[in-house]
């Protein structure tokens, strides 16, 4: 027998085509749309920005490894994206050497410190602007006009979000992208783009975006109606509420992260009605505008509680045997 | 505690990095966390931490034969808590200013986990000298902790370095002005970022030192000396 074509290896034996490069490099792609919608919006300055962002996490995640010793995992691609999305999360006039902060505290401290890809507790992205925005709160909040619109491009304009004014920004202007905003929270097409991109070509689910947004359009058209709104306006101006903000931005590109959300259907469901929740309460109950960045994170250090929890049941398994196993996974 | 005899250097050094109090202990981070948001505060909160535990320790190491075992708790704690009294009352006279800004946590060193963690590790089982020696070095390495913290926090979360608070002559201006300063570890949770950083690298230092405590079991864990199911870990494979 030929000894060659044996191969004995433990499980699993039959691996899907999707590697991790390939999966980074399809997120790379659905996040093309809106660097190029925010580049026009906002101008050049947006590429260089996100150049000085992504070339600071590659740099820091391949000199990280090169001090350990560990092998360079730049060629996977996924420090590529950390920079892509944590540039999309600051405003266009942000300092560059700020970004080159943020950039470290993500690649270094969220990501390579853990294990590096794969044992990061949160996203290292979200970290990195939650770090940002407590540092550097005066910059963070210094949103441009475009200059498309406004002329002087160093002119701070409102985010959408900023109390009561919602209705104010017409809605092809949330569409299009024309107001306020960080870089890639304010092009909404753009967005459900690169959203419909990825769920088309499989690389995330739809659940939890889907269940995200579709939560917060429920919870607010809720809140609007106990209000005492009509129906139609109600609807409108919710319509409004989640395309306001970062929701697309988180709920697309950050809540989906692999590592960082739940593996079963009722997991993620869960924690698309968890970050629902509490993106509404921050909202509107604190004194912050907006809320997505926080409940993503706190999402995030739930996720391994939710996974036991929802743990699917093998068929045939009478429950009071799942229940004692998952007791004993989270012990 | 095995009956081996060990040397009095070693008993001074262990506090430094092997069984450093704050970062491979993890004892007293109540006040590493609260108190490291300025160098004045650290510094102070370190020398008198230190002062309560050399005194706890030798007072305690000299009544190890008569305090009963079942009451040792409460017997320690009296001790402590006069030596916190005496520490306060010092401090209030002499440094107003370090009283105003350590607040609460000055009456607090009473329930610092350091010093009743040494008084029941070492001090209670171990003769005076080497008590004394013991607080010395773990005091020392508490110190060198929350010394080293607040230099961080307060040189990159406000740009400054305060020496003492209200004097211009000893607070500097590290950060020039135009930089402005990465504010979120003057907060809460830059504490826990850069304890979590300091922690990771003392356990780096002390893995490259041949002392992994996952793979050495109780010979490379720090808290093996008072550790109740010793040797328990090696037969476990863990």
């Amino acid at each position: 027998m030929d000894q060659s074509k044996l191969v004995v290896s433990p499980s699993p034996h039959i691996l899907a085509k999707f590697t991790t490069q390939k999966i980074m490099l399809a997120v790379i792609i659905a996040l093309v749309p809106t660097l190029v919608a925010s580049a026009i919006i906002f101008g050049w300055q947006v590429l260089l920005l996100t150049g000085v962002t992504v070339g600071a996490c590659v740099g820091f995640e391949a000199l990280y490894c090169l001090i350990m010793k560990k092998p360079i995992p730049v060629g996977d691609l996924s420090a590529i994206v950390t920079g892509l999305i944590l540039a999309f999360n600051l405003p266009p006039a942000f300092p560059l050497w700020m970004a080159i902060i943020g950039a470290f505290v993500s690649i270094v401290v969220v990501k390579q410190l853990f294990g590096g890809l794969g044992f990061n507790f949160a996203n290292p992205a979200l970290v990195g602007r939650i770090v940002l925005q407590l540092s550097f709160t005066g910059a963070m909040i210094g949103y441009t006009y475009p200059a498309s619109i406004g002329g002087a491009d160093a002119l701070a304009s409102a985010t959408p979000l900023l109390a009561g004014q919602s209705t104010q920004v017409p809605m092809i202007d949330l569409l299009l992208g024309t107001h306020g905003g960080v870089l890639g929270e304010t092009c909404a097409l753009a967005l459900i783009l690169g959203g419909l991109l990825l769920i088309f070509g499989k690389v995330i689910s739809p659940v939890i975006p889907v269940v995200y947004i579709g939560g917060v359009y429920v919870f607010k058209l809720l809140l609007g109606l106990g209000a005492g709104g009509a129906l139609g306006l109600v609807a409108w101006d919710s319509l409004a509420y989640i395309l306001s903000g970062g929701l697309l931005l988180g709920a697309i590109f950050m809540a989906t992260d692999y590592v960082t959300s739940p593996y079963t259907r009722k997991g993620k469901v869960v924690f698309g009605l968890l970050l629902a929740i509490l993106t509404v309460a921050m909202r509107e109950w604190s004194n912050m505008l907006e809320g997505v960045s926080y409940a993503i994170l706190l999402g995030n250090l739930l996720v391994p509680f939710i996974n036991v929890l929802t743990r699917q049941r093998p068929l045939g398994v009478k429950k009071r045997a799942k229940e004692q196993d998952a007791g004993k996974g989270a012990a | 505690m095995n009956k081996k005899k060990v040397s009095n250097l070693k008993v001074f050094t262990n506090g430094f990095l092997k069984e450093n109090p704050v970062l491979r202990l993890v004892l007293g981070t109540c006040p590493t966390l609260a108190v490291t948001t300025v160098l004045f505060n650290g510094i102070g909160m370190g020398i008198a931490a230190t002062f309560v535990l050399i005194c706890s320790n030798v007072v305690i190491s000299a009544l190890r034969k008569v305090i009963p075992s079942q009451v040792r708790l409460p017997c320690f704690i009296v001790v402590i808590a006069s030596f916190v009294t005496l520490v306060q009352m010092l401090i209030k006279a002499y440094v107003p200013a370090l009283n105003e800004s350590l607040g609460v946590f000055l009456p607090l060193i009473t329930v610092n986990c350091i010093i009743l963690g040494r008084a029941e590790m070492f001090a209670s089982k171990n003769t005076v000298g080497a008590s004394a020696l013991d607080g010395l070095g773990m005091g020392l390495g508490f110190t060198i902790v929350i010394t080293l913290m607040s230099f961080v926090r307060e040189l990159l979360g406000s740009g400054t370095l305060t020496l003492m608070p209200g004097n211009d002559a000893l607070t500097f201006q590290i950060l020039p002005e135009a930089v402005a300063p990465m504010s979120i570890l003057a907060l809460p949770p830059g504490g826990f970022f850069v304890f979590g950083v300091f922690m990771a690298i003392a356990y780096f230092i002390e893995r490259r030192r041949g002392k992994d405590p996952e793979k050495e079991a109780c010979a490379g864990c720090p808290s093996a000396a008072g550790c109740a199911a010793k040797g328990a870990c090696e037969t476990n494979g863990a």
